[in-house]
Formats: structure tokens, sequence, C-alpha cells
């Protein structure tokens, strides 16, 4: 019988139960932050209960850190949640990238950055954008805290086995289109509950051809389809990326053999397929408040249907008919686990070099980890996004939801890297308007949205 | 886990799709290290409209839908960000049940892990249930997979491994416990590459 990779992924993993009803499957990778964890700790703690694996248990603090000096928590409540991770993973042994450690991260982002993520595997994370992790061939997904507690416990968490879907993408990316616009894309056209009830799986030429950052770009935001697993089968690009890294495996020739099985048979495999052609892709723009509420830049925002768009038209100060140009923008977020990469960073800084962001605006830079930080300042990308006009900052979440002091105004119009654009999400009151790094920094130049596609030509 | 097995109450209605977990707890009440405490800023963006000043026209707070523990909903609730405060928050504010068109998964699993029963109905049969008045009561009874409401009644599908953690109030960790065997069975298989 033809499978497709999710099933042969999901197939090894399983410990017990039928097909059709909830399994239990085998965790290789369970990945902390400091606010979906305390309350898993403590319920171990009152039952007398230890980690399981350590060994498979990697930790670090991400979204209450602040980015100007990362030791001064201003906040008492954000400080005690995290120095309760630090005292959790200390008493249970787990290994943890703490405050200043040069693995600190956005644990998305370290998580393949050291080569903890590998095809493969089941990888679970008490966080939605776990899905990232699916860009390796394994399956990822967000968990809630009582989960965290279970995996925490028995290495082994209880799912149904989702339906499969295949989005076949392909087509050559026309210039200034990136992954966020294919994504968004999908998301904008199939809407936000796609994905519901299953695990995605991206191929085609198109996907072939991408780095491992602009595939987790896009595996990163199956969530925001619903898709809580979204994934890619690994290849060569995949097997280089992992090779030599801090926590690869020391003999990379067995373990690209036995990935080397992780792909789909053929389509028909899937219980669905979806195409989409990328050829005349265009940059998108989101305009409302959810992430399926987005336009092609040159495209109108739609009419109201239904409450919900009246709704989010209100909260964003904006009409239908209008275009994404037509926004002023007065606040600027690169970074985030969608886009605070390496090649993220010097897509923008490319564009800023030489330049300087527009007048009343007000950008942040916030690179996905410590190592990325240190990277790009070993390019030199710091000194281009600073005489820009940029705050070059620590590495954390920041302003992407917003939970460390990096919030975005009441009322003001943000563009913004990251990946959801909900009510109040960057700051109460903020509106979040969402697009790729090159049209974020298009937006930083200009004080509002340009065609990127023109700008270029 | 506490046992749920048949909730009789009144409704509050929030016929909004695609609520997300930012809108049910934001963020800014994340930081806490309990699972308790999260009601009274369930909806918050929503409920209040100054530090502490209730929104008089937000459904949550109108004096005739206090006591409510089943709430009517829209499609897609819960999606977005994995957070179980979300659970917490409704469980905590006095929610038993949730009558939705859909849930994200991630928020679906958290609602069995909590003991907030989260059910599955059609727009027709939920735009029915929205418009009764506040002081009238229907009634969810989990062991015959039943929604009652005057002379409706709505059956709904639950996975029968779900449906009995519900009316058990089973703790998962000890029942997983039970396969450790198999677990470490499991363990002396996975290849090293070393």
């Amino acid at each position: 019988m033809q499978q497709t990779m999710f099933d042969k992924l999901w197939n090894r993993h399983v410990i017990s139960g039928k097909p059709g009803e909830p399994q239990l499957i085998y965790v290789d990778l369970h990945l902390l932050h400091e606010v979906t964890s305390p309350q898993a700790f403590e319920g171990l703690r009152e039952n007398n209960r230890q980690v399981r694996r350590p060994d498979k248990t990697f930790a670090t603090m991400d979204h209450n850190v602040p980015t100007i000096d990362i030791f001064n928590v201003q906040d008492a409540i954000s400080r005690k949640q995290i120095e309760t991770l630090d005292k959790n993973a200390k008493e249970f042994g787990v290994r943890l990238a703490g405050m200043g450690h040069e693995d600190q991260g956005i644990i998305h982002v370290i998580g393949p950055q050291l080569g903890l993520t590998q095809p493969g595997m089941v990888v679970v994370c008490g966080d939605s954008h776990t899905a990232t992790h699916g860009a390796f061939g394994s399956i990822a997904f967000g968990i809630g805290t009582s989960e965290v507690e279970h995996v925490l416990a028995t290495q082994t968490i209880w799912q149904t086995k989702p339906k499969t879907m295949g989005i076949h993408v392909h087509g050559k990316l026309p210039h200034g289109v990136y992954a966020k616009d294919i994504i968004m894309g999908i998301i904008a056209r199939e809407g936000v509950a796609f994905g519901t009830g299953y695990s995605a799986e991206l191929y085609g030429d198109t996907i072939e051809n991408m780095s491992m950052e602009e595939r987790m770009t896009l595996c990163n935001m199956g969530i925001e389809g619903g898709a809580k697993m979204m994934n890619i089968a690994p290849d060569q690009t995949t097997f280089d990326y992992v090779a030599g890294r801090k926590y690869a495996p020391k003999n990379m020739a067995q373990a690209i053999e036995d990935w080397q099985q992780f792909y789909t048979d053929s389509p028909d495999a899937f219980d669905k397929v979806i195409d989409f052609d990328v050829s005349d892709l265009a940059p998108f723009v989101s305009w409302g408040t959810n992430p399926g509420m987005a336009v092609p830049v040159d495209q109108a925002f739609p009419a109201v249907q239904n409450a919900d768009d009246q709704k989010a038209y209100d909260y964003v100060g904006l009409q239908p008919g209008q275009t994404a140009p037509e926004i002023p923008i007065q606040f600027i977020f690169f970074g985030s686990c969608t886009n605070g990469r390496l090649s993220d960073l010097k897509i923008a800084a490319h564009i800023l070099k030489g330049q300087h962001i527009a007048d009343g605006v007000t950008a942040l830079v916030v690179p996905g980890s410590r190592a990325v930080k240190k990277a790009a300042e070993k390019m030199g990308i710091d000194q281009i996004f600073k005489d820009a006009g940029c705050e070059w900052r620590e590495p954390g979440c920041s302003a992407c939801l917003g939970m460390n002091p990096d919030q975005v105004p009441a009322g003001m119009h943000c563009a913004s890297t990251s990946n959801r654009n909900f009510e109040g999400r960057q700051g109460a009151g903020s509106r979040t308007h969402l697009a790729s790094p090159a049209m974020v920094a298009y937006a930083a130049i200009n004080g509002h949205f340009v065609d990127i596609r023109k700008e270029e030509a | 886990m506490e046992p749920i097995t048949t909730v009789t109450s009144t409704t509050i209605p929030l016929m909004k799709e695609n609520i997300d977990t930012d809108q049910i707890i934001p963020k800014q009440f994340l930081k806490n290290i309990l699972k308790v405490g999260y009601g009274r800023n369930l909806f918050f963006d929503w409920r209040y409209i100054g530090p502490n000043k209730p929104n008089p026209d937000f459904i949550l707070n109108k004096p005739e839908r206090q006591g409510a523990e089943i709430l009517v909903t829209g499609d897609n609730f819960g999606c977005g960000s994995s957070r179980e405060h979300a659970v917490w928050a409704l469980k905590d504010f006095g929610f038993k049940v949730v009558i939705a068109g859909g849930y994200s998964d991630i928020f679906y699993m958290n609602s069995t892990k909590n003991g907030v029963l989260a059910i599955i109905l059609p727009e027709d049969q939920r735009q029915i249930l929205a418009a009764i008045a506040p002081d009238e009561k229907i009634t969810v009874d989990l062991p015959n997979q039943e929604v009652r409401y005057a002379d409706y009644t709505f059956p709904f599908e639950i996975d029968p491994l779900w449906k009995d953690k519900f009316i058990k109030g089973l703790d998962d960790i000890a029942i997983t416990m039970g396969y450790e065997d198999q677990i470490e069975a499991y363990e002396a298989k996975i290849p090293s590459y070393n």
C-alpha cells in the first residue's frame, strides 16, 4: 500500500493503540520554554514524578526575555517565570540554554540550529509554532501544558492520527516574492482552518529548491492555517544542514541511510491534495485580525461580508477598497520564529543598506537566537541596521507577542515579519500587518508598504 | 481531573468565528505559574473598557447571564497559540462545556485534559441554542452524547477514549505509566546513529 511520509513516521512511533483511536506515540525531542512549563513541573513535583528522559529534553527562556538588557527583568512576574524554569531545569536535570547562554534563543530557532531537530523524529513543545521543525521531515506539533507534563513524565503522548494533506507547491518564485508570501498566500486562499485535523506535507519543485530556513518559514505558519503539523520530506539540503551541528548524529552516514526512507510514495497516498502555483504570486500583506485576512500588495482589501470582517476593519482602522501602501506604518518588527533567522536579516539588511527608515518610524531588529545575532554582527549586518536608524536588540520572541516590554503602542500600525495579527497580539490596541522581511524593510524606509516588484524592477 | 457526566445550565452565546486563544486570555496573564486565577481575565480585551471597568455591552458582563456553565460559540474556536491557559480561564470562570462549530486541534486536546467538554454542533443547531432566553437551561448529556433543549435533541460525537476519561475523571499520566514495559521495549529499538 502506498504511504505518505507522515504514515511512515507515525507508524514508526506507535507504542500502543489501534488506528482510528488515540494512540500512544513516542517523543524523540521535547523542547521547553518558561511560559508553558511551570505548571507541568509543579504537577510532577506534586505526584513525586521524575523527568523520564532529560537527555531528550531541552529548555530555554525566550518569551519573557527583555531585549535591551536581558538580565534586567523589570516585570516581577516575568522574572519569577524565568527563575522558575532555571530552578526546574536544575532540579529535574534538564538541559538548559539559560539567560545569556550562547545557545539561548527562540526555541524554534535553536532546536534546528543546535542539530537537536532531526529528520524522522517526533518533536513536541508547549508552543503552537513547533510545526517549524516539520521542515526537517519530522512530526512536530504544539501541545498544551498538561501534555508537557505527560511527556516529561512518560516521554510519550496520546494522539489520534490526523488525516494527511499534500500541498503541491510548484513554479519559480518571482523576484521579490519569498517563502513568507507562499504560506500567507496559501492561508489567504484556503482559510485559517483549512488544515484542522490534518498533517500537511509541502512538496514540489519550489520546495525542493528552497533552503532549510525558507522551509522553516513555511512550516512555522502551518498552524495559522489550522495544520498543527506541517512537514517537508528530508533531502540532501536537510542532511547538509544538520551535519556538523552541536547535537547532530556522530554517524551521519548511518543516519542519512535511515532518514532517506521518509518520503511520500505517491500523492495518491494523501487523503487530500491541494495545488499552489507560485509563478505569478505577489508579495502578501495582512490587513485584518487573523492571518487569512491578507491580500497581494497590489490588490484592494475585500468588501465586508460578515460581522467578523466589520469587527476586523473597525479594529485596524482601515476600509474595504484600500490597498496595503495606504497603511501608515509607524512601527517595524524584524524577528520571530517565522523570520528571525540569519537569511531573513540578510535580506532586510541588503535592502536597508545605505538607506534610512522614514521619519516617525520605530524599528526593532530582534535576532532569533544569540548565535544568529553573533553571526550577523560578524558580517556587519548589525551596523547596517543601526546606520538605517533601527534598534539592534538581544534575541527572543519580543514584539511578536509582547510578553516582554517590546510592544507596539495602541493604534499604531506595525509592519511585522512575525506570524500572528490577532487583536492585541503585539500590545493592547496594536495593529499588525504581516509580511516578508523584504516587504517590511521597504515599509521601514518608506513609512508604508510598496510593491517590491516595481521597486526592484 | 474532575469527572463530568451531565451538565444542566443556562448559556452564554458568543457567536463569532475564529476566536483565538489570544482573545480568550491575552499574553499578559500567561506569566503566572499556577493553573488557577485566570477566570477574571477571560476575554479580557472585550470584557473590560478600562482598568477593572467591565464593558456593560459584553455578554459575559450581563447580569442575567451570570452563572452560565455552557458557552455557545462559532467555528474554529481556540485557534492560534497553544496556551492551555485558555482552557484554564474558561474553567476558572465556570464554563464546563463549550459548544462550537469546530476547534483547533491543540485547544481540543487541552480541553480533554481539564474536564472542559468541547462539543461540536452544526451552525443551525448552535443558532437555536444561541437564541434562547438568558434564564432558560439546556442539558448536555455526555453518557448519551446529546444536547437537549425544549423539544430539541442534538446528538454529538466524541471519541470513546476521551468520553471515558471525562466520565471517570481519569489522570492520563497514571494510565500511561501502566505502559512502562512497552515504552521500555520501544526505547530499546530506537536507532542511535552513533
